[in-house]
């Protein structure tokens, strides 16, 4: 009988659940494609928060959105795109620029980040201020220092392109113009594909072939793990939280979280970034203050200034706040920093502009 | 035995399959409808965008209004028994500027007769986290980028009491974490009205906004002092007057 049931399930489940998810609104196409970078979560990789399911990838839509982060004309002047400021060659950062870098060459206030994992995150930038990653885009597109552009121009734009019409319309179906709701879905099926999973670390954390570290390497992880990992924690080597790392006595310049939160308890606390492909991602902290990972150990050990806010893991009973580390450990460290670089990512043709 | 028991299970997984895909296309005779309008008053007097004559608020400032919107939302209807009709996926914008705005209907109310009606000025917590949306909540100037979350209610014009460049008044109340949460959920009092939802009968409820409840209540508002407020604790307090008088209902048709 038991057999006879499964039978049955096993053809008329498929049904069920096709007639479920069918259901009154025949909607576009929209049938997961393996091949869309970041669509599976890697196996050393906790639960994303924005998964797969929430805008379930496709080929098209995938390449809609690649073509939107790199299409100039979601900038006021049509100089700026996306990647001219996230470069896939260093994780999506910003090579040699210490601030975010604007449409008439205006400066912003804070060093771009990388753009990886961003599945992985429940709150964007230094600040943590956009908690989504479909509306997150906006901000860079309206912020005057930026792209300095509306999203009502944007949608003008993309609505004047009969290729983007076409393309929108294949994957949303429908017969109006471009909305905001397509236009940030397909931005975002680009964003989410941006996962770095296959740096030596994670083939040495899979046990996968090429996954072998060396014995200074080993160490650095160890140094890491234990020095390092109650803020850069986990697989993502971050544990999400706003800190204040001891950069300032004060932060009259860029107040961090707090300009989110309007606490005082938060002035000077910032996002901890990952350090996958950290190698790469210099200049460092907020405000782009250090150019090389030498000089970011440097402040850790002995650079440290104390101020109201400073996180209580940095501080050291009788001396100045803190990291102590000893030459070995400096150079086990660095070594293993370098394991982090993930060539497969800043190389895959298919996160490039085409 | 057992094989009629998986044939049940089989038979009964059909139907439900067929339950959830059906289109139910049928004019159920037990639903009706409501319209809504919000009528945009300062005091006494009906809201002119870019008027030439101030309005004044309890505390004697002055000022004219270039925009006011507002968030309503999650609207749910109270019988006299205790139990709700909840609208689903009731999010509305009232706009000042755009007239349609300010009427709209809420179909598939079961018929039957409502004592209360609640709603929430602004849009719940969840819906600020949700990402791109459609409809009301479709991303525009209602909703701040870097700081992710939507502007409740929007009111923006001169004054000559504000200090600001040209004597502005922007008031962007949002937020909806602790502890500048602004969303507010009022019920207007009935005064005894009842909603009567009836098949081929549908009710208008008719409510007032007063802006200058905005400026007058729990806290009193001086633009001279209070002149750009986007989120923060002064928002609260201006949240804080929508709640406790803004919004009151004026009569109800077609009963």
């Amino acid at each position: 009988m038991k057999a006879r049931l499964s039978y049955l399930l096993s053809w008329m489940l498929p049904i069920l659940l096709g007639l479920v998810v069918s259901g009154c609104k025949p909607d576009a196409d929209v049938v997961a494609t393996e091949d869309v970078p970041g669509t599976v979560v890697p196996g050393n990789f906790p639960e994303p928060v924005y998964g797969a399911e929430k805008n379930p990838p496709t080929r098209a839509a995938f390449e809609l959105g690649r073509s939107l982060f790199y299409d100039p004309r979601l900038s006021r002047t049509g100089e700026v795109s996306c990647g001219s400021c996230h470069q896939q060659f260093v994780a999506f950062a910003h090579a040699g620029h210490q601030l975010s870098h604007g449409v008439n060459d205006r400066l912003g206030t804070r060093n771009t980040p990388a753009l990886q994992n961003l599945r992985w995150k429940p709150n964007f930038f230094w600040d943590g201020g956009p908690s989504n990653i479909e509306t997150m885009p906006l901000a860079p597109i309206t912020n005057p220092l930026e792209m300095d552009e509306t999203l009502d121009n944007v949608l003008r734009k993309l609505n004047a392109d009969a290729s983007y019409q076409r393309r929108f319309k294949q994957v949303f179906g429908g017969n109006g113009p471009i909305n905001s709701y397509q236009f940030l879905r397909a931005l975002a099926q680009f964003t989410a594909a941006l996962t770095s999973s296959n740096s030596r670390y994670d083939k040495y954390a899979r046990q996968e072939s090429g996954g072998t570290l060396t014995t200074s390497e080993l160490r650095g992880l160890t140094v890491l793990r234990q020095k390092c990992g109650s803020c850069h924690a986990g697989e993502l080597f971050t544990d999400e939280s706003f800190r204040n790392n001891g950069l300032d006595r004060r932060f009259p310049l860029d107040s961090g979280r707090a300009h989110i939160t309007g606490g005082l308890r938060d002035v000077g606390r910032f996002k901890v970034p990952s350090l996958r492909n950290v190698a790469l991602t210099g200049p460092y902290m907020h405000d782009g203050r250090f150019t090389t990972l030498e000089a970011v150990l440097d402040h850790y050990d002995h650079g440290m200034v104390e101020s109201a806010t400073l996180d209580p893991q940095l501080r050291r009973s009788g001396l100045e706040p803190g990291i102590a580390l000893n030459p070995q450990e400096r150079q086990d460290l660095l070594a293993f920093l370098h394991t982090l670089t993930d060539e497969q990512f800043l190389r895959n043709p298919q996160l490039a502009e085409q | 035995m057992k094989f009629l028991k998986y044939t049940t299970l089989f038979l009964s997984l059909l139907t439900l399959s067929a339950a959830v895909t059906s289109c139910d296309d049928d004019d159920s005779p037990s639903l009706g409808a409501i319209d809504m309008e919000f009528e945009n008053v300062a005091g006494s007097t009906a809201i002119q965008l870019n008027s030439t004559t101030p309005y004044t608020t309890a505390a004697g400032d002055q000022f004219t209004i270039t925009t006011l919107r507002y968030y309503i939302s999650n609207i749910k209807l109270k019988r006299a028994d205790g139990t709700e009709f909840v609208q689903p996926d009731s999010y509305y914008l009232i706009d000042q500027g755009i007239e349609s705005s300010r009427k709209f209907s809420i179909p598939n109310v079961p018929i039957g007769d409502y004592s209360g009606i609640t709603f929430t000025v602004g849009v719940d917590s969840v819906r600020n986290v949700s990402g791109a949306q459609t409809g009301a909540l479709s991303p525009g100037d209602m909703f701040w980028t870097w700081n992710s979350g939507y502007i409740y209610t929007k009111l923006e014009g001169r004054s000559p009491q504000s200090s600001n460049l040209n004597g502005g008044i922007i008031f962007h109340i949002g937020g909806f974490k602790s502890p500048n949460n602004t969303i507010r959920t009022v019920s207007p009092a009935m005064n005894n009205n009842m909603i009567q939802v009836r098949e081929g009968r549908t009710p208008e409820v008719h409510f007032k906004a007063d802006v200058l409840k905005m400026f007058t209540g729990p806290n009193t508002i001086r633009f001279a002092a209070s002149n750009n407020i986007m989120g923060g604790p002064d928002a609260v307090k201006v949240a804080n007057n929508q709640a406790a008088g803004m919004f009151t209902l004026d009569h109800i048709h077609g009963n």
